[in-house]
Parts: structure tokens; C-alpha cells; sequence
């Protein structure tokens, strides 16, 4: 698993290497401060409740961007062919590709924690919900991620991984807003918000870190992982 | 000498299509194999399911007598692989590149290993640029250098000299020549000139079967049945054809068109002898007379084409 790290490391450094990493981080920064701000000065209340609700959505773009590469470009230049005949299993691949995407993801919420710093300059903040929520943002991304490199390693083309992973998640997402589960009869509506990826980050927000939230999110990381490398290991590529 | 490779009945189909069919040889210790075939033969797919990159639908692939499914991480690590295209990370330079297929590999001293592949492959001096930025030649060196950075027992190389400029193909024939001294090789390529100066033995492939098998010096013999000679006249008269026939080991003449004659024979040199001492006894206006290409290349040319 130790060569894991090093497939993690040689992907951040690929990101590094160029500007991208920087003018990413930059974007997602302003334009979370700027949706954020805009609406935290016009309700003057000092909660970090919006941040939450709004970065789930930024991640809808930022995310699928940063995995559409993961696998669509060794498998367009074809070093994949180099990277699965080296002496590791395709376990230890996955895992390398899964925590180098989750790491990048990582410093971009890092980089966040100057905002509630911020607001709590501006009155008493009650700082239990947000690390909670913060928890479950890591939770939320990782989640996001493993879906995101499920669906790379379907295609060659970046753009068509960006995309799908950008819809899949959104469905994965509004199937636990009301508008959407509420159509279905009771019982199945509530699997159906169960199995939303918002739903459960909308119980961690509330301030409560329970075990089930925990469980739902560490499941979804771990199916699509696992479903990733079913997807490799068929070399249908 | 031991065994080192050993395919038996191997076939693998792309969709019905089928890449490789029923393919079993043995390698041993310290050969190295020209793999040879055309494009298309199957060659590629034949060293992707031997590197373990995927596996076959049927038969068996024994690396140093272990079937390569039941351990595949086992078998990748006295393989060393240069696939074709020669795939890079191109913006990483040498070093780092190399530092990684070096962790990747779990290498102990990494900085000793680094250092004898750049230097065995020539590329001590391109360490610190980025791979996007060198030449085709030093990106094929960069390829050969993640092949052998761990000294690997045996070596398999898809089509490294493809795309080359004649310079650089001489350079990397020797470099493959030097490094095959120590190792166990499979050299795959669609010229039969590129693997003829290198390779012990020659197994030609057609169509994903093996259309034959067997050393240089064997296939040489083999060919001398198989010479081509070129016969230019002005003025034909029109018993020639009849004539070049009556000659010791001439097969078969054909014209291509006036004047012009190609004459299948066993036999080389005596054989072109008896042409010229059968022209100048008649007469017969030789503009040129000369042996079309090489044997060895008709005769996988013959054999490829031959499977069509």
C-alpha cells in the first residue's frame, strides 16, 4: 500500500507541475467568498449554514474536473499500459488514484477554513456544526471523487468524463432534495433520500455527527472504489 | 537451459475478432526472440498478455514456471517492458519519471539504479529536462531505461525502433544489443531487417498464428530456396522463358512484361552464374541482372503474405 503514496504523489505533482492546480484553487476560492459573502452581509446572521449549502454545488463543477483525468489520459497516451504492468495490484492503483484526487480535493477545503475564521470576527460563532460539517465535507468530497474516477476510467475522453461525472452526481444529489423525492410514495421516498449524497450531509450540517451519516459515506467511497477496480481490471480498453 | 517463458495455447479475441490464436513457444534462458509479423498479427496483444497487462481467454503464460494469473504481481517483476508507442508521462522530466517506475517497482537503492539506467541507455546528460521536450530518439531511451531500471530478467520490447530516424535506429539496435547480452529478450517488430542482426531465433506470426519458428542461421538455409533473381533484356527473343527454365534449380520464371523476367530458384550465386553464362551463350542483351531483395525478407514476405 506504501506504492499507493507513490501514485498519489506522482498525480499531485502532475497537477503541481502546471498552473492549473493554482488558477483552480484561486477560482474555487472566489467564487465560494463571493457567493458566500454576498449573501452572509445581506442576512447579517453569523452562521456558516449557507458556506455548506452552497459549497456542495461548487464542488459539482470543481471536482469531476479535477478527476476527468485520472484514468481518461493514461488511457489516451497509453502510459496505462506502463502503470499495470508494474509489480502492484490494481487494488493498490485505485487506492493511489482515489487518495491523490481526495488529497487535492482536501487542500481546496483546507484553503476554506480562512472563511469561518472570517466570520467569527464578526460576532460568536458556534463553532460545533462547522466542524462537524466540515467532517462531513471531507466525507461528501471523498465520495464525490471515487465517483469521478469510476467514470474516467470508462472513457479516453476527459470532456465526456467530466460530463457524466458532473450529471451523476447531481442526480446522486437532488434525489435528496424534496422537490424531487417527494414524488414518489412514501416508503420509497424515503430510500430514495437515504441514498442521496445530500441528504446525509444535511443531517451532519444540523451539528450531529451520527455513525449512519458516517457508514453511508465511507460505503459509497468504498463501492465506487471497488467498482473502479472491476472497471481496470477488465482492460476492455 | 531453463525455460523462462512458455506460452501454451494461448488465443485472445477483440470482439469476435481473433488476435491470437492457439500461439505456444518456449523461450529460454538468455535467447532473444525476434518476434516478427506483420501489422496487425498479433504481436502486440501476444506481449500484453505475457507482461500480465491483461489476460488471455485461453491457455496458459508460464514465467519462470508459474502461471502468471495465479501471481500476476510475481511474474511483473522479472519483466521489464517497453510497449509500443513507447507511452511517457511527458511532463515529468527523466529523473522524476524514472524515480517513480523506481518506487513503483519497490527498489531499495533507487539512486544507484537510476543512475546505471541513464547511463547504460545514454541519457545521463537529458536527466533533468522534461521528457516532452526531447527528441524522439531520447524519448525511446527514456522508454528502455523504466524497462531495464530494475534489472529485469527478461526484457520485452514492442517495436522500438518504430518512427526512428536511421541514425537513431542504430544507436538503440546497439543499445538492445549491449543490454541483451545479460538478459532474456522478446524484440517485436514488423521488419525482419531490425530483428535479423540482434535475435538468436525468429518466430514469424501471421494472422495470430505462428507461421514459423527457428533460429537465423535455420531460416537462412530455409530461404536459399527462395531467391528472386531480375533478368533485364533488350531485343527478347521468344524462348527465354523456356530457356531460363531448362537451368538447374530455377522454380518457376515469370514475365512481368517485355524484356523483363523474374526467376524464383534455389540456390544463390551459382544459380545467378548459370543465368549470365545461359545469357551470353545466346546472345541475349542483358541490361541487368540482379537479386531482388533479400532472401530471408522474401521469404517472410512469402509467409506473411501467404496467410492472407
Amino acid at each position: 500500500m506504501k506504492r499507493a503514496l507513490v501514485i498519489a504523489k506522482k498525480e499531485l505533482l502532475s497537477y503541481f507541475n502546471s498552473a492549473i492546480a493554482y488558477i483552480f484553487f484561486t477560482l474555487f476560492l472566489v467564487i465560494l467568498g463571493f457567493l458566500f459573502f454576498r449573501l452572509y452581509f445581506l442576512i447579517g446572521v453569523v452562521s456558516m449554514n449557507d458556506f455548506f449549502s452552497i459549497i456542495p454545488w461548487i464542488f459539482l463543477i470543481f471536482i469531476p474536473s479535477v478527476t476527468m483525468k485520472s484514468w481518461a489520459e493514461e488511457k489516451k497516451t497509453g502510459t496505462m499500459e506502463v502503470l499495470f504492468t508494474m509489480p502492484v495490484t490494481d487494488l493498490v492503483l485505485v487506492t493511489g488514484k482515489f487518495l491523490a484526487g481526495f488529497a487535492f480535493v482536501s487542500i481546496a477545503i483546507i484553503l476554506t477554513f480562512i472563511v469561518p475564521v472570517l466570520v467569527s470576527m464578526t460576532g460568536t460563532l458556534d463553532w460545533g456544526p462547522v466542524i462537524t460539517s466540515y467532517i462531513g465535507l471531507f466525507l461528501l468530497a471523498g465520495s464525490y471523487v471515487a465517483i469521478g474516477n469510476l467514470i474516467s476510467s470508462f472513457t479516453a475522453n476527459q470532456v465526456s468524463a467530466f460530463l457524466v461525472t458532473a450529471v451523476s452526481i447531481l442526480v446522486f444529489m437532488i434525489i435528496g432534495t424534496e422537490p424531487v423525492y417527494s414524488v414518489f410514495p412514501n416508503f420509497i421516498a424515503d430510500i430514495v433520500r437515504n441514498f442521496s449524497l445530500s441528504y446525509h450531509f444535511q443531517s451532519i450540517q444540523r451539528g450531529v455527527l451520527d455513525s449512519r451519516d458516517m457508514v453511508y459515506y465511507l460505503s459509497i467511497i468504498s463501492l465506487f472504489m471497488f467498482f473502479n477496480i472491476r472497471s481496470i481490471e477488465s482492460r476492455n480498453w | 537451459m531453463d525455460v523462462i517463458i512458455e506460452l501454451a495455447n494461448v488465443s485472445k479475441s477483440y470482439n469476435e475478432i481473433k488476435a491470437v490464436e492457439n500461439l505456444s513457444f518456449k523461450l529460454k534462458k538468455g535467447e532473444i526472440l525476434g518476434f516478427l509479423g506483420p501489422n496487425g498479427a498479433g504481436k502486440t496483444t501476444a506481449m500484453k498478455m505475457i507482461t500480465g497487462y491483461m489476460p488471455p481467454d485461453t491457455g496458459t503464460i508460464k514465467v519462470k514456471n508459474e502461471d502468471i494469473l495465479k501471481d500476476p504481481v510475481k511474474a511483473r517483476i522479472s519483466i521489464g517492458y517497453l510497449p509500443e508507442n513507447n507511452p511517457l508521462y511527458l511532463d515529468m522530466t527523466v529523473a522524476e519519471y524514472l524515480n517513480f517506475i523506481a518506487e513503483m517497482r519497490g527498489i531499495e537503492n533507487r539512486e544507484k539504479a537510476i543512475d546505471s539506467a541513464l547511463a547504460k541507455c545514454g541519457i545521463k546528460n537529458v536527466s533533468h529536462r522534461i521528457i516532452n521536450h526531447l527528441s524522439k530518439g531520447y524519448k525511446q531511451r527514456v522508454g528502455l531505461a523504466q524497462a531495464i531500471i530494475h534489472d529485469p530478467e527478461i526484457l520485452i520490447l514492442d517495436e522500438p525502433v518504430n518512427g526512428l530516424d536511421p541514425k537513431q535506429i542504430t544507436e538503440i539496435r546497439n543499445l538492445i544489443k549491449e543490454i541483451g547480452k545479460e538478459k532474456t529478450v522478446i524484440l517485436c517488430s514488423h521488419i525482419l531487417y531490425e530483428v535479423e542482426a540482434v535475435a538468436d531465433r525468429v518466430l514469424i506470426i501471421n494472422n495470430g498464428r505462428i507461421a514459423a519458428d527457428d533460429t537465423i542461421e535455420n531460416l537462412r538455409e530455409r530461404s536459399k530456396g527462395s531467391n528472386i533473381f531480375v533478368l533485364d533484356i533488350i531485343d527478347e527473343t521468344a524462348d527465354i522463358a523456356e530457356k531460363l527454365n531448362t537451368l538447374e534449380n530455377v522454380k518457376k520464371v515469370e514475365k512481368v512484361h517485355s524484356g523483363l523476367y523474374r526467376i524464383f530458384a534455389a540456390g544463390n550465386k551459382e544459380t545467378g552464374h548459370s543465368i549470365f553464362v545461359l545469357a551470353a551463350s545466346n546472345n541475349w542483351k542483358v541490361v541487368q541482372l540482379y537479386l531482388e531483395g533479400n532472401s530471408l525478407e522474401n521469404m517472410f514476405l512469402n509467409l506473411t503474405e501467404g496467410g492472407k
